[in-house]
């Protein structure tokens, strides 16, 4: 255990040893597997055509946004170059599943089915559909291991995206809330502002919603507000999630040390 | 299936497995705090029933095989576990003799010193739980021992495991 803590290759011989658990997990994952299959196979013609309705207008609806979207995107690289700082670039994704969770509530971990096979690497941002995740800690060759932004041992840098406000959510080992440490009894935050990754430990991509802030308390006898919010991913819900490759970029030096 | 005499061993390794499967299979959240851990108690069962050939070896082989797949700082389960067989195997004899209310009273006193010893490795590591929860597993175990020790038992009927 203590060479598992220190020692490089002993993290490397552990990779390679969660080989032996990818069968474990394909097995104990057969049971949702099989639930998946029937609830795609077995289905009325009615829940079809609705569900195909429904998605088309959805569709139509992203789409505009989209539109929407090049605008602002082109809009915002000129403000970069404006400011002199460089520009985001897009990042690429992989679709991962859920294969398994870790057996230990204390653990907010997840298993996914990609690794090393897929270019994953330890660190590596994990985002669902409405906002980040976790990150790599374990890859293996065919699985790998993701730790959620609410265990207890995770932190990472936000800021307000109402104000730019800066401040590092950490997980307290609950899946609906992240606690925001040492924020001023003055500062300006609300119930309702949403967080979002700030890119400063260099490990996140800027500007991913990450939670919204669900309580604050300002204690006059405390130093420090308690900031509460609770994470914009479906942390506990979410079947597949996002593996994103960012580009490795530049610190982000421009003018954003406002608040 | 054929049943032949005395070579029913990979019964035992099946049900090791097995239960090495269900240790990491997914739960719902509110059961997450209780689940049994069923590879001690497995473990228990096979050593008490065959201190001859199930020791402190083969626990050490599962606990490693556990903390692989459930990605445990490698040797927590396998230390934990080797403790449970040890004392299993001191008191098989006088295990065998009780009832099964009394049996599940021992499965709770060896698998909470299970989580206990496993807690204690997290803590070093840096996870410390908030409350005793992390003892109910323990409970849990003690509750379905009858009925995981019957089940086992007709298994090693049926398969001749000795």
């Amino acid at each position: 255990m203590y060479a598992g803590q220190r020692f490089e290759w002993f993290q490397q011989v552990n990779a390679k040893l969660s080989i032996v658990a990818t069968p474990f997990y394909w097995v104990a994952d057969m049971p949702s597997k099989i639930s998946g299959w029937g609830e795609s196979n077995i289905r009325s013609r009615e829940t079809i055509i609705k569900d195909n309705e429904r998605l088309s207008a959805e569709t139509i609806l992203l789409k505009a946004q989209v539109q929407k979207l090049a605008s602002l995107e082109a809009e915002n690289v000129r403000l970069r170059e404006l400011l002199n700082s460089s520009a985001i670039l897009d990042d690429s994704v992989l679709v991962a599943e859920i294969i398994g969770v870790s057996p230990d509530p204390l653990h907010h971990q997840i298993i996914v089915n990609k690794g090393e096979k897929d270019g994953l690497y330890v660190g590596q941002p994990v985002i669902d559909a409405l906002g980040l995740m976790g990150q790599i800690i374990d890859v293996g060759a065919y699985q790998s291991r993701v730790l959620l932004i609410t265990d207890p041992s995770h932190a990472l840098p936000v800021q307000v995206n109402r104000n730019g406000l800066r401040s590092v959510a950490e997980g307290v080992g609950l899946y609906h809330q992240v606690i925001l440490q040492h924020v001023a009894a003055t500062t300006d935050i609300k119930i309702g502002d949403l967080l979002v990754s700030s890119g400063l430990g260099q490990r996140f991509p800027v500007g991913y919603p990450v939670a919204t802030v669900t309580e604050v308390i300002i204690d006059p006898g405390q130093s420090f507000a308690t900031v509460k919010a609770s994470p914009s991913a479906l942390l506990n819900r979410s079947r597949h999630v996002l593996l994103v490759f960012s580009h490795r970029r530049e610190e982000i030096e421009d003018g954003r040390q406002s608040g | 299936m054929v049943v032949n005499q005395g070579s029913g061993h990979w019964i035992i390794i099946i049900t090791l497995l097995a239960a090495v499967m269900l240790s990491i299979l997914p739960m719902p959240l509110w059961l997450q705090w209780g689940r049994p851990a069923i590879v001690a108690m497995v473990l228990i069962y096979w050593v008490i029933s065959l201190p001859e050939h199930i020791g402190i070896g083969v626990a050490w082989a599962v606990g490693l095989l556990q903390d692989i797949v459930a990605g445990t700082p490698l040797g927590q389960n396998a230390l934990a576990l080797s403790v449970v067989a040890y004392l299993a195997l001191i008191l098989y004899q006088r295990l065998r003799m009780f009832t099964p209310v009394q049996q599940a009273f021992v499965v709770f006193v060896l698998i909470g010193l299970n989580q206990l010893l496993c807690h204690w490795i997290q803590t070093l590591t840096g996870t410390v739980s908030p409350n005793l929860l992390f003892l109910l597993p323990a409970l849990i175990s003690a509750l379905l021992w009858p009925v995981l020790s019957v089940f086992l038992r007709l298994l090693r009927r049926n398969y001749y495991v000795n």
